[in-house]
């Protein structure tokens, strides 16, 4: 059997079986016995039933990234082998339920474990998810004491029986293992590294909260929506211990406008939405334009049009963000690929919405919310919240024309002066006005800030090799899949270029795009819509795009073969 | 009104000549002068329409945003910074059509602020279209045929939804309007103050001369605090009552219910990242 470094484990089952806490539970107790986990799931927008799965790899490096190979599979109902298809190779090592998986249905190394038999000993199949979960710990270096106790830890609170039932039922699981692996059936070799159980793990939602925490988020309305709802949970439950204000709005037409409100009064408010929500938001997105108010929206994208697949991934909705809004204002958009800048971003979006005025997109998606790895630490000495209102005096004018096109922004009731917010185009105290000269004058001043926004927009992180002449480029999410499928096509020639920014695009972006023999453009949707802004800010040829659209994120198998055959017909 | 702390001066209104929206105007100055509130403390969110115009003919901070959603920045201004003084202020098209959801939503969170709504049953701004409020029979450009749709009852509305303050007044009667919105700012929550008020231009109906005809006052035997007797009047018309339909103290506000003010009243802007929990809860992420 051949040795792996890094063992890519899936679960897979019905809504309403557990996997979500099996996941829980394995990501947590094996980074805390020393090994890096890397774990991202993909299911149905359902409660119960149909079909769902979760990925762990396991691993003596870092991983951050989704695989297709399957290197352990636990199917825990009888669609689980159907559902995965051709990922189940002949090396997979399957473990299931004799009677749950028939015979007709096997595939790879198929190794019976009565899991049923097993669950109805502890107290019934509700118990089937922990006992898988211990098989899998079972599989690794993870002491019977250490997994006992952490399953105390991890149910505490849920009474003294189901605790003892889901401990007892942990054991079960993790014999059941020890017993595979002392027939020599099933053999892991991954190294542990003591230094990963300090690490830090979080998912990409809960990265994108801290984020805002650190960038002074004092006021979320939101509509609940997936897969952006994530983060309305977390500011939610951290609303007490850092006084923001939560509030669940009746629209998403309500939220924006109760953010602009928020800002206005002083607050630093964000909106948490998807496609769908923020097709309403529009309106409030142009406002924000008018009225020159900040405005952070973060936007978990899931594939469209309309409901479209609710629980699924995509990045279709950067055109949605580019050009939403009537009228011609300033934005800026990020989009993060680590947790780390997710953490930065989702700072720096205050910031910078705070500091020129005008609305900030934070661009995630389903698949970044949902995945969890662990990294050494979060970059909070760098995500800093930095204010730019200012103390107002009796001639206080809110659009005073100033050398840079940004008036000071005064807050009401923060010195003598009266703070005149107009939606109409207005003069500079802020009282509507149809002087057709000075609507020119204000509308240059709108967009003047344009400049500033782009001298400073954030650099492209290059990876891969270091000067080749096919550059690979992509934005938020797939960094991490594409850095390792870079890895694995291990050609000289390719260098990668992750944008964090995708507008303005930074200075410079066209030089570096002109020295290419060839640009391919990685990304999450049908037609290339990042592509289609590089080509219309740089003038810049792509020469290949690389398109998913299916609802699940790319693979770093599958980068690695598209890549490779798209530089290969550069050669 | 000499010596009004809220009055502009010497500015150009684009209302019509002899337009409800003026006497509105007085008397709400005239009655933030007699609560004696700092014009600097104080902030007017409007819609859009003619009606929403108002903030700008008074000093004050004001967020004129778009139409429809005057209500939810009202709410967030609160809700940032419960020392300010709020007053939402717009038309039946605007608070009660486009704005109707959040005009539901509000009523439910009880935020401590004043709602205006200038009632002309008419659209002024889009030339004479019909508004929710318009009644049946009401021909205009677009309701060729008359209004067929049942009128929205605001005040029914609000009382079912147990709105904490509900009343009615008419723009012909300064004095009783100015009293009201005396009481509606004072009241602590939510206040609805329907305005009855003649489009000079768009509704040649409902005119000064009609709302004389077909209003009258609650009557001083009215009790406000009873729910249901509240309910009742307000779905009387011909004439309809004027005056303070519905009272409810000591209900929690919308700001009284956050988090960030369990302790005190600081603004949001006021107040700092507390970067010691925000390790701490970094640090609890590494020992999952």
């Amino acid at each position: 059997m051949k040795k792996r470094k890094d063992f890519a484990i899936v679960l897979c089952g019905e809504a309403g079986q557990g996997i979500q806490t099996v996941e829980q539970i394995l990501t947590r107790i094996l980074k805390q016995s020393g090994y890096h986990i890397f774990g991202t799931k993909e299911y149905m927008s359902r409660v119960r039933g149909g079909s769902n799965s979760t990925l762990i790899r396991v691993s003596s490096e870092p991983v951050d990234a989704p695989v297709d190979r399957i290197d352990l599979l636990l199917p825990l109902d009888g669609k689980a082998m159907e559902h995965l298809g051709e990922r189940v190779g002949k090396n997979t090592i399957v473990i299931g339920d004799g009677d749950v998986v028939r015979p007709a249905e096997r595939r790879g190394n198929f190794h019976p474990v009565p899991l049923g038999a097993l669950a109805n000993e502890v107290g019934g199949a509700l118990y089937g998810n922990t006992i898988a979960a211990g098989l899998v710990a079972g599989l690794f270096d993870i002491a019977a004491g250490d997994l006992d106790a952490f399953m105390g830890r991890f149910f505490a609170g849920t009474g003294d029986a189901v605790v003892e039932r889901n401990r007892l039922a942990a054991a079960k699981g993790l014999q059941a293992a020890r017993e595979l692996v002392r027939a020599g059936k099933v053999r892991v070799d991954v190294k542990k590294n003591p230094g990963v159980a300090g690490d830090v793990l979080v998912n990409g939602a809960e990265a994108v909260g801290i984020g805002t925490l650190a960038g002074g988020c004092d006021f979320l309305s939101a509509y609940p929506m997936s897969p952006s709802t994530a983060v309305m949970v977390f500011l939610a439950r951290h609303a007490r211990d850092f006084g923001i204000v939560v509030e669940q709005a009746e629209d998403e037409i309500a939220a924006v406008n109760m953010a602009l409100g928020a800002w206005y009064a002083g607050a630093r408010a964000l909106v948490s939405t998807s496609g769908g929500g923020f097709a309403l938001m529009e309106e409030g997105v142009s406002l924000a334009g008018m009225l020159e108010s900040p405005l952070v929206v973060h936007l978990a994208q899931r594939p469209g049009p309309a409901t479209g697949l609710p629980t699924r991934t995509e990045q279709g909705d950067l055109n949605l963000v580019l050009y939403a809004g009537h009228g011609a204002f300033r934005r800026c958009v990020y989009a993060p690929g680590t947790l780390e800048e997710a953490v930065l971003l989702a700072c720096r979006a205050f910031n910078t919405a705070d500091r020129y005025q005008v609305p900030v997109f934070l661009l995630t998606d389903q698949y970044f919310m949902d995945s969890y790895w662990n990294v050494p630490g979060l970059p909070l000495d760098e995500a800093r919240a930095v204010r730019h209102t200012v103390r107002t005096d009796r001639d206080y004018r809110r659009y005073a024309f100033t050398g840079d096109g940004i008036s000071p922004r005064g807050i009401p009731g923060l010195g003598e002066g009266l703070v005149v917010a107009d939606s109409d185009e207005h003069d500079e105290e802020g009282h509507i006005t149809e002087d057709l000269a000075l609507r020119v004058r204000m509308v240059d001043k709108r967009l003047s800030r344009g400049r500033e926004l782009e001298r400073e927009a954030l650099p492209p992180v290059r990876y891969g090799h270091e000067d080749g002449d096919v550059l690979v480029l992509g934005w938020g999410s797939t960094f991490p899949a594409l850095r390792e499928s870079l890895g694995l096509v291990g050609s000289r020639r390719i260098s990668g270029l992750h944008f964090p920014q995708v507008h303005p695009l930074p200075p410079g972006t066209a030089e570096t795009l002109r020295r290419a023999k060839a640009i391919i453009v990685v990304e999450g949707n049908a037609t290339g819509q990042f592509a289609d802004l590089v080509e219309k800010e740089t003038k810049v040829p792509v020469t290949e795009r690389i398109l998913k659209y299916n609802g699940l994120p790319f693979t770093v198998e599958e980068l690695a073969e598209r890549i490779g055959k798209a530089a290969g017909k550069e050669e | 009104m000499a010596g009004n702390r809220f009055d502009m001066g010497d500015i150009d209104i684009a209302w019509c000549p002899g337009c409800g929206n003026f006497s509105i105007l007085e008397a709400l100055k005239g009655a933030l002068e007699e609560l004696d509130i700092d014009p600097a403390r104080l902030v007017l969110v409007s819609g859009i329409g003619q009606a929403a115009k108002t903030p700008h003919y008074l000093r004050a901070n004001v967020f004129n945003g778009l139409h429809g959603r005057a209500l939810p920045p009202a709410t967030a201004v609160r809700a940032a910074n419960p020392g300010l003084v709020v007053v939402a202020e717009s038309g039946d098209g605007d608070m009660y059509g486009e704005g109707g959801n959040h005009f539901l939503h509000a009523i439910r969170r009880n935020p401590d602020l004043t709602n205006i709504v200038h009632n002309n049953m008419v659209y002024g701004l889009t030339k004479g279209q019909a508004s929710p409020t318009s009644r049946p029979g009401f021909t205009t450009p677009v309701q060729v045929d008359g209004v067929g749709d049942e009128p929205f009852n605001p005040l029914a509305v609000a009382i079912a939804l147990n709105a904490s303050f509900v009343a009615r007044a008419f723009s012909g009667d300064g004095e009783q309007m100015k009293e009201i919105l005396k009481e509606a700012i004072r009241h602590r929550g939510y206040s609805l103050v329907d305005v009855f008020q003649p489009c000079v231009s768009f509704n040649k109906v409902n005119t000064y001369q009609w709302f004389r005809q077909n209003t009258r006052p609650l009557g001083k035997e009215h009790d406000r605090g009873n729910r249901m007797e509240a309910l009742r009047r307000a779905m009387e018309k011909d004439p309809y009552p004027l005056g303070i339909f519905y009272v409810r103290e000591g209900g929690a506000c919308f700001e009284d219910r956050l988090p960030p003010y369990e302790k005190d009243d600081t603004p949001l802007h006021l107040r700092e990242v507390d970067r010691d929990k925000l390790e701490a809860l970094v640090r609890t992420k590494r020992e999952t």
